[in-house]
């Protein structure tokens, strides 16, 4: 018993006497393809360049809950979070992201603008730092579409033309404005009408006409998993997912750009870091949004650089040798009719459209 | 119900001859529905399952001969019309047809049963089984389906023709290498999910059997105030929706952590752990309670009187008379709760911080971000083990059942 | 024949003592033993789970987010009566501005904005433009000011107007200077930091606000003791490092401007008592302080009812409003209303919920019995075996699980690829078994059906053989043995395996999610919604409030006919 209670004792001391290593973060982001591309063109460099160890958690699904109990804890133990600009709207609302300064705080673009120039109006947050921009666009399958390959986002609401199964997101946004668009509604209208009673009404009247026939995702990776078991015949995820089954998985998939909504993936530091935290965090993100670094991003995965002096860098895939710009949703030859996320609207409307949404959902 | 040895006969062809004619109709039936010729498929059916059955009978070889006859026809039928695949499917059927024929025709069905049953009780026998055989294929075929799926050559949940086909290029071992960490693009964190789990779910199914029991004991005594509310309380955490204990038990862990962390100064690590396991022990203690409690409700007091008045102390007593005899429930609490901790994702994520990534959370990124097979590699390897190791444990209990002499060897 | 006891002394224990007493002294250790027993684990429960959850739960019920952000406001619109009056008075525009421009300071106007959205669509986007644009009214009037006298630009000029700090040993009702101080304006002030940012800041008794700058410039005066103290405290600076506060120049007009001040104004004295004087006269030539205005020109919305309706309806501490919400109805001015029929998806989800996992439940029992039974009565080497078929569902994954039945129940998956191979359906007219109540039952029933047999099967164990014998020797049939002696005997397990797979159906979400498709969907769903996207947590608290009262119930009504103590686990 004596020989049990010491060795509990020096185990107790030795775990809690582990030196202190050099500096760590915790940095948060989604898994898969898209932060592996994170750690081979933002982590590696950094780590190699600083000796700063830098810890991946992918819980950024779970980020905006996670932050606020942390916060409200007393405790944050992430440095820096990757979250979708919508989010980071949110996080900031509610006090949870630090405010950047984004010209004093941000890489300068090799030729001098500033950082705030070159983002643009992608920065829709001033707790936000812009990294990717993606699109929510259509796939489907080009040996189910018959002769004539769709090639407007209407013709997802085409049963006759296109007969089969689609799959949409299983929330308002983007399905909203689709389903206005192809009612008719003028595109420079389409927020107008959506923040009417009869407006939102009229959605989801055009959306029931195809509502039978629509199987309802919740993740990135059930599209190109019902398109590859041939379940739907065209279905909305994110560019890149469609990208990777396309290119890397050689499924029999083609790309519908047309209507396709961008929307922007970025950084937001947490509120409640002691000063050495922040200043750490500070200093990756300088380091990780500069002109080079987003345009290595590309590399890896599909996502459009946020900067605009980034995008005459892109190049080519890492592993597959193909040309990336094509593919980029931002694209010219891609980005002939887009949309960007209104994220004031939706800021405002999602949780009163959503829950009508569901409602007619669960009918 | 004794291995009997009744009396068996031969058993006229009028009786044979209709249940053959009878399976012949379902499965002309069902052939000829594919082939938009049902009724005249079900009379073609008939005809030849009741041919097949009066050469069986009258044939001038003997059964074996006759059987293996049966399933090459089949076989080779099955392999023309369409691929070996469809060959293999018919060399089954053929097999089964053969011995259905002799297994009815010698009255072989009778061998096992009561020899006073009576038809209907006979024909009640077997369909049971059948319907219980019915259950356990729904029960067990999930797990059958996905197990070729994770030698998919693909990354995705997807029978591609080339499976189907049995095209060996169609498989790859490499979602198992994934697993394993020794692909190159792989960096071993299933491997690690893994440890994690094995680390804390034993840990945390430890701490609710030990606690669980202690208290089980104290509720089944004779005198406890406030019985049904501390029952409802110990209840509660397998009541509460997982996603509000979640996030309700994460201020709680925060505070304890941040007092571990700053005045007590141990490692952060360590730290996460210990708010996992303990989380994972709430969540576990109800199985625990309710298994024990129920366990000790047939428990008869008089052997612990009996041990007193042989001079036991209570705790020899609890250690050598009530152990042993709760034990079978007390170990169905803790595979409850062990389940309970190994297959929990909500709160681990919530709670646990990324060193502290269990395999159910590895497998649910698996899913939401990358739908990958190494999931189901992942889950073939722990069905493998379970059944290595309930295997081994059945082998064992038989070994030590004949050294004491209670079944013939 | 025993003696009989004829005397009237009490019935006395083997060592004397008398036997009431003796008794209840041994019933008083049993009970101590007893919960000595359950005590570790009664703590660690309470402790690690029902005080946090408890914690959370009250959530649903609180609502201070809006008394603390904009205290003034909300005691303002007690006056408001909405019913008659189309807009509140001026008194509720002045506290809302002051109120506003304190929390866009402290960066809290949006928190209130976010939480006011979720009962009306438009107020987060309102507060969050009101934050930039109320520091604009401000900026104006001190540009006027400065013109008067550029001194009014310079935070020295407040501090000598306002500041008396005095020193402890002399008497507390003076400042060194001889002013006379205001202790009380600070610490209401501080209070208000406090509640604002829900921090405990305190501030030392010796610092005053000198009385009669603070009778003549009542606003100002309780600006500048907030601006002090916000700086000094939350932003650890002196007021002199930056610009002065904006609010404090609307403050500092409206003081001059208001006829009830003129008095003491005239009686001001010392350095800055002819500036005041000064500036008073300048002032009163301008237009007079309009709030309304103001807040309209801050933001549009103000000018409009529904923000002040919404800010009245919820401003009470605690709230009834998330439990309406729960139930698909919500409050209004006069009273609980249902929502619009295009939103009511709560209470059907409720009842969606409590089906489906009836259904389950049932199913279970139907397909667990079987096998319980076959396992119970087969030799123990085949049942063995048999139970290997059993555990081997409960071991596997849950998430591999449920994707083994997307696998197998799609419009591509096995089993329509089998069926229609067979013949059996058409190829386009394929099954729908998936993302739609039927996916969810199967898959639920395949995951829950161990945690029926289990309990089923242990009870089933201890049923001896005998009495099915000897009923069938007294001339029973199969189904009477089976149904009035078997049977009987055999609900405790049925019991325990329906209240565990019971409530363990009404709390899964996962499986739901991912093969329910949009009408096998559970409550549970909504509740992670809550949590994870939208931060409405007190509308999950609420939710989940209700899930936990119904089981709690039902595990009640289950306990009163059956019995917990004839609940056997195995």
């Amino acid at each position: 018993m004596k020989l049990v209670k010491s060795l509990l004792v020096a185990s107790a001391f030795a775990v809690a006497a582990t030196p202190v290593l050099a500096a760590e973060m915790t940095i948060v982001s989604w898994g898969g393809a898209y932060s592996k591309s994170q750690l081979k063109a933002y982590h590696e460099p950094y780590s190699a360049k600083t000796g700063v160890s830098i810890i991946n958690d992918d819980s950024s699904a779970e980020a905006v809950a996670k932050l606020r109990a942390m916060n409200e804890a007393g405790n944050v133990t992430w440095d820096v979070v990757d979250v979708v600009a919508a989010d980071a709207m949110r996080l900031c609302d509610e006090g949870l992201a630090m405010e950047i300064d984004h010209d004093n705080q941000l890489a300068t673009a090799p030729d001098g603008t500033s950082a705030s120039a070159d983002f643009g109006n992608l920065i829709v947050s001033e707790c936000f730092i812009p990294q990717i921009v993606y699109s929510t666009t259509f796939g489907y399958r080009t040996d189910m579409v018959g002769s004539t390959p769709p090639t407007n986002v209407c013709d997802v609401f085409d049963l006759k033309a296109y007969p089969g199964k689609r799959s949409l997101e299983k929330r308002p946004i983007n399905n909203m404005e689709w389903a206005l668009l192809c009612d008719g509604v003028a595109k420079a209208d389409v927020y107008d009408v959506l923040a009417t009673d009869a407006g939102q009404n009229r959605a989801l009247a055009k959306l029931d006409t195809i509502k039978d026939s629509v199987i309802w995702w919740n993740a990135g990776a059930d599209t190109p998993q019902l398109l590859a078991d041939g379940e739907v015949v065209m279905g909305s995820t994110y560019n890149g997912r469609l990208f990777s089954a396309i290119e890397e998985q050689k499924q029999p998939i083609g790309m519908l750009w047309d209507a396709q909504v961008f929307d922007l993936d970025g950084w937001i530091i947490p509120a409640g870091l002691s000063d050495e935290r922040k200043k750490q965090a500070l200093d990756y993100i300088y380091f990780a949004t500069d002109t080079q670094r987003l345009a290595d991003q590309a590399k890896y995965i599909s996502y459009g650089p946020a900067r605009a002096s980034s995008a005459p860098l892109v190049g080519k895939h890492a592993d597959l040798g193909i040309d990336m710009a094509p593919h980029m949703p931002t694209d010219p030859n891609n980005a002939k009719n887009t949309f960007l996320y209104n994220y004031s609207f939706w800021a405002d409307y999602r949780d009163d459209i959503d829950a009508k949404f569901q409602a007619w959902l669960a009918k | 119900m004794m291995a009997a040895t009744t009396p068996i006969s031969r058993k006229p062809l009028s009786f044979v001859l209709p249940i053959m004619g009878a399976v012949g109709l379902l499965v002309g039936l069902l052939i000829g529905t594919s082939n938009g010729i049902s009724g005249m498929g079900a009379l073609i059916g008939v005809v030849i399952f009741t041919a097949i059955c009066v050469i069986a009978i009258r044939a001038p070889l003997n059964e074996k001969g006759v059987r293996w006859f049966i399933t090459a026809a089949f076989f080779l039928a099955g392999w023309g019309l369409n691929n070996i695949a469809l060959g293999l499917l018919g060399g089954f059927i053929g097999a089964f047809t053969g011995w259905f024929i002799f297994w009815l025709y010698e009255g072989r069905y009778r061998a096992k049963l009561l020899p006073y049953l009576t038809p209907a009780q006979v024909f009640w026998h077997y369909s049971f089984r059948v319907i219980c055989g019915a259950i356990f294929i729904f029960l067990i075929s999930p797990i059958i389906v996905v197990m070729p799926l994770s030698f998919n050559a693909q990354d995705f949940f997807t029978f591609t023709e080339k499976m189907l086909a049995l095209d060996p290029a169609g498989y790859s071992l490499k979602h198992y290498a994934d697993f394993l960490g020794i692909r190159d693009d792989s960096n071993g964190e299933w491997i690690r999910s893994f440890w994690n789990s094995l680390i804390i779910a034993p840990l945390a199914t430890l701490i609710s059997v030990s606690l669980g029991t202690l208290a089980a004991i104290g509720l089944s005594q004779s005198h406890v105030p406030a019985k049904r509310i501390i029952m409802a309380i110990l209840i509660s955490p397998m009541i509460v929706p997982l996603i509000i204990s979640a996030t309700g038990m994460f201020f709680f862990y925060a505070t304890m952590g941040n007092f571990m962390e700053l005045q007590l100064g141990l490692n952060k690590d360590l730290v996460g752990y210990i708010k996992v396991i303990l989380a994972h022990a709430v969540l576990g203690i109800p199985f625990v309670i309710i298994t024990v409690t129920a366990t000790l409700v047939g428990f008869d007091r008089s052997l612990t009187q009996a041990a007193a008045s042989m001079g036991a102390g209570p705790v020899t007593t609890f250690f050598k008379v009530q152990m042993p005899l709760i034990f079978p429930g007390v170990i169905s609490g803790g595979l409850f709760a062990f389940i309970t901790s190994f297959d929990e994702v909500v709160v681990v994520m919530f709670i646990g911080s990324a060193s502290q990534k269990t395999l159910p959370w590895q497998m649910f990124l698996g899913l939401r971000e990358q739908i990958s097979p190494t999931i189901l590699a992942v889950a073939t390897i722990l069905v493998a083990l379970s059944i290595a190791l309930l295997t081994t444990l059945e082998l064992l209990r038989r070994r030590s059942e004949r050294l004491r002499g209670m079944s013939p060897a | 024949m025993m003696p009989e006891q004829t005397s009237n002394t009490p019935l006395l224990a083997a060592d004397g003592t008398p036997l009431r007493q003796s008794l209840s002294r041994s019933l008083r250790r049993q009970k101590l033993r007893a919960l000595f027993l359950i005590a570790p684990l009664l703590v660690f429960v309470m402790l690690t789970f029902v005080v946090p959850i408890g914690n959370m739960l009250f959530r649903s019920v609180q609502n201070d987010i809006v008394s603390n952000i904009m205290p003034h406001t909300v005691a303002a619109l007690e006056n408001w009566q909405a019913e008659t009056e189309p807009l509140p008075d001026e008194t509720a525009y002045k506290a809302a501005f002051f109120d506003l421009f304190a929390a866009a300071k402290a960066k809290e106007h949006t928190k209130l904005g976010a939480r006011l959205n979720y009962e009306q669509t438009g107020i987060s986007s309102a507060f969050r433009k009101s934050g930039r644009a109320i520091m604009k009214p401000g900026k104006e009037l001190a540009k006027t000011f400065q013109k008067i006298d550029p001194a009014w630009g310079k935070a020295e000029t407040f501090i000598a107007l306002f500041d008396a700090s005095f020193d402890a040993n002399f008497d507390a009702n003076f400042d060194a200077s001889g002013k006379k101080t205001n202790t009380s304006l600070n610490q209401s002030q501080l209070a208000r930091l406090n509640q604002l940012k829900g921090e405990q800041y305190i501030v030392p008794e010796t610092k005053g606000i000198a009385a009669d700058a603070a009778r003549a410039l009542p606003m100002t005066a309780r600006e500048f003791s907030y601006w002090t103290l916000f700086t000094e405290l939350e932003k650890n600076k002196s007021i002199t490092e930056g610009k002065v506060w904006e609010a404090l120049y609307v403050a500092l007009a409206d003081d001059l401007q208001n006829p009830q001040n003129a008095a003491a104004i005239a009686s001001l004295s010392g350095p800055i008592a002819s500036l005041v004087k000064t500036s008073a006269r300048e002032i009163s030539q301008q237009p007079r302080i309009d709030y309304t205005k103001i807040m309209g020109g801050v933001n549009k919305g103000w000018s409009e009812r529904i923000i002040w309706e919404t800010i009245k309806l919820h401003s009470s501490v605690y709230t009834g409003g998330y439990f309406l919400n729960a139930v698909d109805m919500r409050k209004t001015l006069d009273g609980p209303a249902i929502q619009p029929e295009s939103k009511q998806i709560l209470l059907n989800l409720f009842q969606r919920t409590v089906k489906m996992s009836l259904i389950i439940t049932i199913s279970c029992i139907l397909l667990g019995y079987p096998i319980a039974w076959l396992l119970a009565n087969l030799p123990v080497r085949t049942s063995n075996i048999l139970m290997i078929l059993v555990l081997l569902p409960f071991w596997t994954s849950l998430l591999v699980r449920t994707s083994a039945w997307k696998v197998m129940l799609q419009q591509q998956g096995v089993i329509n690829e089998v069926l229609v191979w067979l013949g059996i359906v058409a190829t386009d007219n394929r099954l729908e078994i998936i993302n739609n109540q039927i996916g969810t039952i199967t898959a639920m029933t395949h995951i829950l059906l161990p945690f029926m047999i289990l309990p089923m099967y242990s009870v089933m164990q201890t049923i001896p053989p005998s009495y099915v014998r000897a009923a069938k020797s007294l001339g029973a049939t199969n189904w009477t043995a089976f149904w009035r002696v078997y049977f009987p005997q055999s609900i405790p397990g049925i019991g325990a395996g329906s209240i565990l797979v019971f409530i363990l159906a009404i709390g899964y979400y996962i499986t739901p999610e991912i093969v329910g498709g949009t009408d096998g969907v559970f409550i549970s769903n909504r509740i992670a919604y809550h949590i994870s996207r939208s931060l409405n947590w007190g509308l999950a608290a609420a939710l989940g409030a209700i899930l936990l009262a119904v089981v709690l119930v039902l595990y009640w009504a289950y306990d009163k006919i059956v019995g917990i103590d004839n609940v056997k686990l195995g």
